[in-house]
């Protein structure tokens, strides 16, 4: 660890543990040198993770000279100190804490689903009695419904805390809490409240009994039946570690698997509990066609992949590659992405992209290598200036909002340029909210202040920018503060991705990284975000990066100029795309749409010729670039469902079908050697090619904000039973309107509205709420019931439902 | 001398009497024979015979899915199936015993925390189909309300040397 090769001299101390003498760090606790030393001190409230509360007494050993025995999660080393883990005092003194931790600890290890990977159960065997002194009656503890992820046995609760300081201390929601004192103590949380955080699946972790069980895992399988798999989590841009568990062919549940530079110990609810949409119903289990009569069939993937193919040949024979469009969603593996761009080159087919909820292109030919993240994932917790712009990092990428959150108790000014003022896990230093075309002009006035601040003028490209920008006193308050940090970071959320200004606000964000002295980021969407920009699922690079001589058209070009077929893979035409009313209409226009997905959908059904069934990340091997540039790869767990196949081999065998050449691999691997050979040694700079940009006029209507939520961004998400149950799953299909708007329009006591948005409209809940930015209207995307709507961000007509 | 004996023995047929006077003496000793199927041997009430399944006195299953059964079986002949009942309790979906893998060696027995999991002492029993000899819940749960009264009888007399 780094801290420990800055230790000096003087940072050392000496202690002895059972006769042996052993090097610590001043201040550290006899826990963690015991730890580091391989010594076994037994524990349950303890958690490296986690604040030192020393409430359960298991740890407790002998110290030279102190009368009593003293917790080792909460002693300090002294130099000299003489620690004695084993002795009988020591000894005697575990022994009798677990004998009082078990008075009340009900004998139900049979029932509880903890059994067999239970600390108490563990340790008990070590040092419990085997019968029991006590004859009294054992205490009983209703159990409270916390939500449809956590199963409670709140009898069993041995009162560590370690679930209240997860979520207090990491998580930063207080949503448990001890009530009452003594034998009267529980762990509840508030009276008929489901815990909502994002985060709440490591309390499953961290609770050392069964008190905190998964629910959708319950009573399915024993910690001994499953077998491990290491597997990396697809529905964000981190690329989670994950451990997915396995019985007879199923996945059963997701751990987390420790890495401390990508997801620490924990886990996002939405990586844990994904896994449950691999079983739905809404699987693809075999290939099917769709006749002349419009009627579908079942089919072998020998007449799947021949329908395929002649609808292919036949929409190119009439118009060249350029009649086909190929639509990806980034949450799919690196070889898929990277077969798809091979595919598109053996059909001479410039036009593919999976940037499908951007709106704006306008500068891609000068963005970095890949949409990174600017640094890694580590050092973010080491800033000490953080600008989100048009970012809920908190619900796009959880466990990076956990590390935002962990520099802003170090002392980081957090600062958030959006629509929404969102509830973040941390608090704000300062914050605009504001509606998203005036986001530009926000950016621009810090900008100008950076610049003033600085005594600087600025370049004669960016003058023009700036030409009207006079800073506010808030904008120069943030300048100020990038300004003094010396690790200022600054990202770009989906909310800025997802601009039609996006080209203006992607400069901006570089040139105040640059000015302030910092990096800049982006976090998109999809779990190969980066690897698709890598493997050349774009219009205008091939893989490896390299500039395509034919630029072809992006994600929403191909389905404004329709084309005559479109190939989408992993991705639904009404919840993936920026736009789905134009999606719907492209696709309904085409003479051929064939889709790879893992699941089918009504309107797949509608709008396809072909479904080629693949399958989740769970069944294939594969590799995720997070955004980071670190490359992940992983194994099948299980064997695909059905006749589902693997996405490589199923664009493999269609690409031999098709008499592409070069379409000879045998494996995962060999794919993605093929992927490292064309990205060689490249890696992202952190700039921006500096180009014409327009600022956005300002805004005189409403503007949409269309977030899409945690819970809705991916297929297997948004079949995940469970997670759909969930507060976020749940809340966010309604209307928000700023009380001035709604007054404004004189909907403030609407309960309905009609939603109006180009061609398409819907009738949805409204919510007045003071956190959106006055002109603007939140409004969720990814959702059936807002699935009639246009585009994420635009404009938008509310009208008072009758 | 000792070859001379040894020539009259075989002459006078020496050892062939030896031979029948044991005969002998078993033609009118009692008989040991036990006559199956019209007689049959006492039997311990340890005896581990065909599994069952057994039921609390108001008629709730015994068993819980622990799996530890599962878990102990040597010869891998258990496979359990688990989920919540509607009512929130933890039950087996699905609780096989296949009796080609069974050696009766009453591991089963021994773990189960609830005494849900039992060898009677039915002993007799033949298979006419595959797949007849995979002890389903149905069949167990069928054989521990057959021979309930024999099992908790069985169960009492061992106690004392538990």
């Amino acid at each position: 660890m780094s801290t420990e090769a800055t230790a000096t001299r003087e940072d050392l101390v000496t202690v002895e543990i059972d006769g042996q003498a052993y090097q610590a760090r001043k201040g550290q606790m006899i826990i963690e040198v015991t730890d580091a030393n391989g010594i076994e001190v037994p524990r349950f409230c303890y958690h490296p993770k986690l604040p030192v509360a020393a409430n359960c007494r298991m740890c407790l050993v002998q110290v030279e000279n102190v009368p009593k025995p003293l917790p080792a999660c909460a002693t300090p080393v002294a130099d000299g100190m003489k620690i004695f883990t084993r002795s009988d005092f020591a000894r005697d003194a575990q022994r009798s804490v677990m004998e009082f931790l078990l008075i009340n600890h009900p004998l139900d290890c049979p029932i509880c689903d903890q059994g067999g990977e239970c600390e108490l159960q563990d340790l008990s065997l070590g040092y419990g009695r085997d019968v029991s002194r006590f004859a009294e009656t054992k205490r009983v503890v209703p159990d409270p419904d916390i939500g449809p992820l956590i199963a409670t046995g709140m009898t069993r609760c041995i009162h560590c805390t370690r679930c209240v300081r997860f979520l207090e201390h990491v998580a930063g929601e207080k949503e448990l809490g001890g009530i009452g004192r003594g034998e009267h103590t529980r762990i509840a949380a508030y009276i008929g409240a489901t815990i909502g955080s994002e985060l709440s699946g490591n309390v499953i972790d961290v609770c050392p009994v069964g008190a905190l069980t998964s629910k959708p895992f319950r009573f399915r399988a024993r910690a001994w039946e499953l077998v491990r798999h290491p597997a990396v989590a697809p529905h964000d841009c981190l690329g989670s570690n994950l451990m997915l568990h396995s019985r007879g062919g199923q996945v059963l549940r997701a751990v987390p698997a420790e890495n401390e530079e990508v997801n620490e110990v924990w886990l996002s609810d939405r990586d844990r509990f994904s896994y449950e949409g691999c079983n739905s119903d809404d699987r693809l289990l075999s290939p099917w066609v769709r006749d002349d009569a419009g009627e579908w069939h079942e089919a072998s993937w020998e007449d799947a992949l021949k329908r395929v193919g002649t609808g292919l040949r036949t929409a190119l024979g009439n118009g060249g590659g350029d009649a086909l469009g190929i639509l990806a969603s980034p949450s799919v593996t690196l070889e898929e992405h990277f077969l798809l761009a091979a595919l598109a080159e053996g059909l001479d087919c410039p036009n593919l992209d999976h940037r499908l909820r951007q709106l704006d292109f306008s500068d891609q030919e000068r963005t970095p290598l890949f949409p990174w993240l600017g640094c890694a994932i580590a050092e973010v917790e080491a800033a000490d200036a953080i600008l989100l712009v048009g970012s809920n990092i908190r619900k796009e990428q959880p466990l990076l909002g956990l590390r935002v959150r962990k520099a802003a108790r170090a002392g980081a000014a957090v600062m958030a340029v959006n629509p929404v003022d969102y509830p973040f896990a941390f608090p704000l230093a300062a914050r605009r909210i504001v509606r998203p075309s005036a986001m530009a002009t926000e950016l621009a006035g810090i900008l100008a202040a950076l610049f003033a601040t600085r005594g600087e003028t600025p370049p004669p490209e960016v003058q023009g920018l700036l030409a009207d920008i006079r800073p506010t006193p808030e904008q120069e308050a943030m300048a100020a503060r990038l300004a003094r940090a010396e690790r200022p970071l600054l990202f770009l959320g989906m909310g800025a991705l997802s601009s039609p200004w996006l080209a203006t606000l992607r400069l901006l964000v570089a040139l105040l990284a640059e000015g302030a002295g910092g990096r800049w980021g982006q976090l998109p969407d999809g779990g190969d975000a980066a690897g698709a920009w890598l493997a050349g699922v774009l219009p205008h690079r091939v893989a490896g990066g390299v500039g395509r001589e034919r630029v072809g058209l992006d994600a929403r070009a191909m389905l404004a100029a329709p084309r005559r077929a479109y190939l989408l893979y992993g991705c639904e035409p009404d919840e993936d795309f920026a736009d789905p009313l134009l999606t719907r209409t492209a696709l309904g226009a085409a003479d051929f749409v064939a889709a790879c997905t893992a699941f089918e959908s009504p309107r797949l059904r509608e709008l396809c010729q072909v479904l080629l069934p693949i399958v989740p990340f769970t069944e294939t091997a594969g590799t995720l670039v997070n955004c980071e540039g670190r490359w992940q790869e992983f194994r099948a767990a299980v064997d695909p469902a059905g006749d589902s196949r693997p996405g490589w081999k199923v664009l493999r065998v269609l690409a031999n079908r098709l008499e592409l050449p070069g379409f000879d691999y045998l494996s995962a691997d060999e794919v993605r050697e093929a992927v490292r050979a064309r990205v060689g040694d490249r890696t992202p700079r952190n700039e921006l090619a500096p180009g014409a940009v327009d600022m956005p006029a300002p805004g005189t209507g409403l503007e949409r904000v269309g977030d899409v939520p945690i819970h809705a961004v991916d297929a297997l998400v948004r079949r995940a039973r469970s997670l759909q149950a969930t507060p976020d799953g749940q809340w966010p299909r309604v209307v928000r309107l700023a009380p001035e708007d709604a007054r404004r329009l004189g909907l403030e006591h609407a309960e309905r509205v009609q939603v109006v948005q180009g061609e398409g409209s819907a009738l949805l809940p409204l919510v007045v709420d003071a956190t959106v930015a006055p002109g603007a209207v939140w409004i969720p995307a990814a959702l059936p019931e807002t699935a009639g709507l246009g585009p994420l961000q635009g404009a938008v007509r509310l009208e008072a439902a009758d | 001398m000792g070859r001379l004996k040894a020539y009259l023995k075989s002459f006078m047929l020496w050892e062939l009497l030896l031979g029948l006077r044991l005969t002998g003496r078993y033609l009118f000793a009692p008989k040991i024979t036990v006559q199956y199927p019209d007689e049959k041997t006492p039997q311990s009430f340890r005896f581990r015979g065909l599994h069952a399944l057994r039921r609390y006195p108001n008629g709730e299953e015994r068993c819980i899915a622990c799996k530890l059964c599962e878990a102990v079986c040597p010869a891998l002949a258990i496979t359990i199936e688990a989920a919540p009942r509607a009512d929130g309790t933890r039950r087996t979906t699905r609780y096989e015993i296949d009796l080609f893998k069974c050696i009766f060696c009453g591991f089963c027995e021994e773990s189960c925390p609830v005494d849900s999991i039992v060898e009677t002492r039915v002993y007799e029993y033949h298979f006419e189909q595959r797949g007849e000899q995979i002890m389903t819940k149905d069949k167990l749960l069928a054989m521990g309300d057959k021979y309930e009264a024999q099992i908790a009888a069985d169960r009492a007399a061992d106690a004392p040397y538990r």
